[in-house]
């Protein structure tokens, strides 16, 4: 790794992830811990976490949590912000997550401009189950559920979840970001932290997507993840600000 | 004591919530508990607290978790098929031991079905209704006073259990007006220790999860969770007794069937037959052993429901064959005619005594 | 003594909101009341009714089967509910909407042209208040005081100006049973 590490960042357990060689859920919790850190978020932050790889989010990151049940996450952190407004409070949710079982609960809590943050883990498949397709597996791409690639005639194409909040009026903040390369790195830990931010300040909905890797189930090693990453998805799921608070940092 | 005032159940229910300290209430509109989540709109932001209407059932529910999780008092309502829909998130509330207070103002089914009264949720409400081993505590009150005392009641309940409470109502408990004492201003003395508040000067971090990966601690879990339905068994069950000291025949029925069998048994009574009335008030845990003592007797009975049939089960399982368990119900909005009820009481006691004489002539 | 009471007639003619003005009436005498309104797909067919049970007793079925008053303000709910009133029962009719009365031999029949009435106080509205002032001459199921008691308690503030004009209405018809007798 070419990032500066001096120290595990405190909102983040001391133990070791789950996650398989070259997943990028690790990374991200790791990007969070700092940016709650800079923050002095953990004591007054409840985290809800997903179904799926990032279930046991619970287990890594420092701060009270909530395991909801398969994509509900945003109704639970409503729930937890309209009892708590002065607390705050994060999703991390995968893309069958988020994308599938759970579009209502996203949709309503960013067309609400609930004041919640998303960090919106897309890596394309389900990865937990053993990699089925997932709303955002593109098209051609193989899984176990499309074992000659996603046929556009037959399962549609994927969901640009960005893009499709970006039609709404009250979200505050929606970015899509990567983590295959330091550069973006940097630029997601930015956007993660600005998304904190964003709802410290009381501005509404802030979702930030990282584009991430899983090479278990894409069937490749870490490296031809990171370029299947840079080639083919951020060709489909462009790495840009949608939406940025007025006025904000 | 407060003013006697006349209430629409469903406006005694929302009432109640907020006077037990309900600080978020999240819904969606069906028939007919609409004039619940309408009260609550009207009403929780006048007393600090939130509403919201939200996009689905499962929202609502989800809600509900969320904000139990943080610690206030929580609740949501619905109809049968909404209630259906909020099933996984009443799994979940079980399983994570969060309190919350659901009501169901009970419609008829299967599918969409109707929007009159029933009582066909007795299986969903008492059996579990989602995934897993777990039960919920179920009150089935039967008048507009009733709604608000054990509407308060089943926030006391929740929070002291860490369950899932359901007030089971229909249309016309909802939708009835009663005078009503509503109960006094609730002052919440449960700690809730294990709320996800924000870690704050804590110490440890809490967590709220229904996760279990290892068998032999989700097996512990499961074990808890028993032993909590047991306590409750043993300390909560609740019923009312009505004229059943010298009755041969005891209807046995809740909610609004119990209004109806209470005209049925009073009709009874006037022509000289020995009727009463068991109105099991929480539905589980069920109250077995009334049942049970006046089947020793060799009491009939005869379970009325606004079904084709659930609680009777109950009934079968507390009396264990003693003695003859009849059922009469009415289902698909349509209400029975007490008069309907007082025929098949009648028939029952003409049995009865036709058994007796054939009995004793069998002695001789 | 229970007076089980239906009060059935267009949807838009105060029948839910008289039947419960009457019941608060009840229970401002401290009677046993309850009130229920008929719901569901005959909220759709052009009637609207209620059920009143007033009593000295605990009230066992809400409902109302077999009323010991029927008060119908229109000809569906003359037909619907005349063949239901209890022998010796009470049947008012307003008979400014309906046609005629039953045939009913059993029952005591009232006919009241309750919106002629009411328009001479000056608006038909009032018309449902006349017949309970009606009902209170004929029956003293409730007091006048109380059904007026129950108006202050019932009406928001800013309508209790209507109050001297259906205390008038409420009048009218009780002096127009009272003139029958």
């Amino acid at each position: 790794m070419t990032r500066k590490v001096y120290s595990r960042p405190q909102s983040v357990v001391d133990m070791p992830f789950h996650y398989c060689p070259g997943c990028h859920h690790g990374l991200i919790h790791g990007l969070m811990g700092e940016a709650l850190d800079e923050l002095d978020l953990t004591e007054k932050t409840i985290g809800v976490g997903p179904v799926g790889c990032g279930v046991f989010v619970y287990d890594y990151l420092d701060t009270d949590m909530i395991q909801a049940s398969h994509g509900r996450a945003p109704a639970v952190a409503t729930g937890v912000k309209r009892a708590l407004p002065d607390r705050f409070v994060f999703t991390y949710q995968g893309d069958g997550d988020l994308a599938a079982i759970g579009t209502s609960e996203i949709i309503h809590a960013a067309a609400r401009g609930e004041n919640i943050t998303v960090i919106f883990v897309n890596n394309a498949i389900f990865g937990m189950t053993g990699g089925q397709t997932a709303p955002t597996t593109l098209v051609g791409q193989t899984t176990t559920t499309a074992p000659i690639g996603r046929l556009e005639e037959v399962e549609g194409a994927p969901i640009q979840v960005c893009e499709m909040l970006n039609t709404l009026q009250k979200p505050a903040l929606i970015s899509r970001v990567s983590v295959h390369n330091p550069a973006n790195i940097m630029r997601a830990k930015k956007m993660i932290k600005k998304a904190f931010q964003c709802q410290l300040e009381g501005r509404g909905f802030s979702f930030v997507e990282v584009l991430s890797s899983c090479p278990t189930n894409w069937r490749m090693n870490p490296l031809q993840a990171l370029q299947w990453i840079e080639e083919t998805m951020s060709a489909y799921y462009p790495i840009k600000d949608f939406r940025m608070p007025e006025g904000g940092q | 004591m407060s003013e006697k005032v006349l209430m629409k159940g469903n406006e005694a229910i929302a009432e109640a919530a907020i006077l037990a300290g309900c600080r978020c209430f999240f819904g969606y509109p069906i028939t007919p508990q609409n004039e619940l989540i309408e009260y609550m709109a009207r009403h929780l932001p006048e007393a600090g607290g939130t509403f919201l209407q939200c996009e689905s059932e499962i929202g609502a529910i989800n809600m509900v978790f969320g904000a139990s999780s943080a610690g206030v008092r929580a609740m949501t309502s619905s109809s049968s098929p909404g209630i259906s829909l909020k099933q996984e998130g009443i799994s979940y509330i079980a399983g994570a031991e969060l309190p919350a207070v659901i009501v169901n103002i009970v419609r008829c089914g299967p599918g969409l079905g109707g929007i009159l009264p029933s009582q066909s949720d007795y299986f969903q409400s008492t059996r579990g209704g989602g995934h897993g081993d777990y039960r919920m505590f179920v009150l089935a009150p039967n008048s507009v006073q009733e709604l608000a005392d054990l509407t308060l009641l089943a926030f006391e309940k929740a929070d002291e259990y860490r369950t899932p409470v359901m007030i089971l109502g229909d249309g016309i408990l909802g939708q009835m007006m009663e005078p009503v004492v509503l109960p006094e201003k609730a002052t919440i003395t449960v700690d809730k220790p294990w709320a996800t508040t924000g870690r704050g000067k804590r110490g440890k971090n809490n967590l709220v999860s229904s996760l279990f990966l290892n068998p032999e601690e989700l097996e512990q879990h499961n074990f808890k969770l028993q032993r909590k339905y047991d306590l409750m068994k043993e300390k909560e069950t609740r019923w009312e007794s009505y004229l059943t000291e010298d009755a041969e025949v005891i209807v046995v029925a809740y909610g609004s069937a119990a209004r109806l069998s209470m005209a049925a048994v009073n009709m009874a009574r006037e022509q000289g037959i020995k009727a009463g009335l068991i109105r099991p008030i929480t539905l589980f845990p069920f109250p077995d052993q009334p049942i049970r003592a006046q089947a020793e007797k060799g009491t009939a009975f005869l379970a009325v429901e606004l079904s084709t049939g659930q609680m009777v089960e109950d009934v079968r399982l507390a009396v264990e064959g003693r003695s003859p368990v009849h059922f009469y119900g009415r289902c698909g909005g349509v209400v029975p005619d007490p008069k309907e009820i007082l025929e098949k009481i009648v028939a029952i006691r003409a049995l009865q005594e036709a058994r007796s004489e054939s009995t004793e002539g069998g002695a001789a | 003594m229970e007076h089980r009471i239906i009060l059935a007639g267009f949807g838009g003619q105060g029948v839910m909101l008289t039947g419960q003005l009457m019941t608060y009436a009840g229970m401002m005498e401290g009677k046993e009341v309850a009130w229920i309104p008929s719901y569901g797909p005959e909220m759709r067919g052009g009637t609207a009714n209620c059920s009143i049970t007033i009593a000295d007793k605990p009230i066992a079925s809400p409902i109302v089967y077999e009323p010991t008053v029927a008060i119908v303000l229109n000809q569906p709910s003359l037909e619907k509910f005349a063949p239901k009133v209890v022998p010796g029962g009470l049947l008012m009719i307003n008979s400014s909407l309906v046609n005629g009365q039953s045939d009913r031999t059993d029952i005591r029949q009232i006919g009241l042209k309750a919106n002629d009435l009411a328009n001479e106080i000056g608006d038909s509205k009032v018309a449902n208040m006349v017949i309970l002032g009606s009902l209170i001459g004929l029956t003293g199921i409730i007091s006048m005081e109380s059904i007026l008691e129950s108006l202050r308690k019932v009406l928001p503030p800013h309508r209790h100006k209507l109050i001297p004009m259906n205390q008038q209405a409420l009048e009218k018809g009780m002096e127009q049973v009272l003139s029958l007798s």
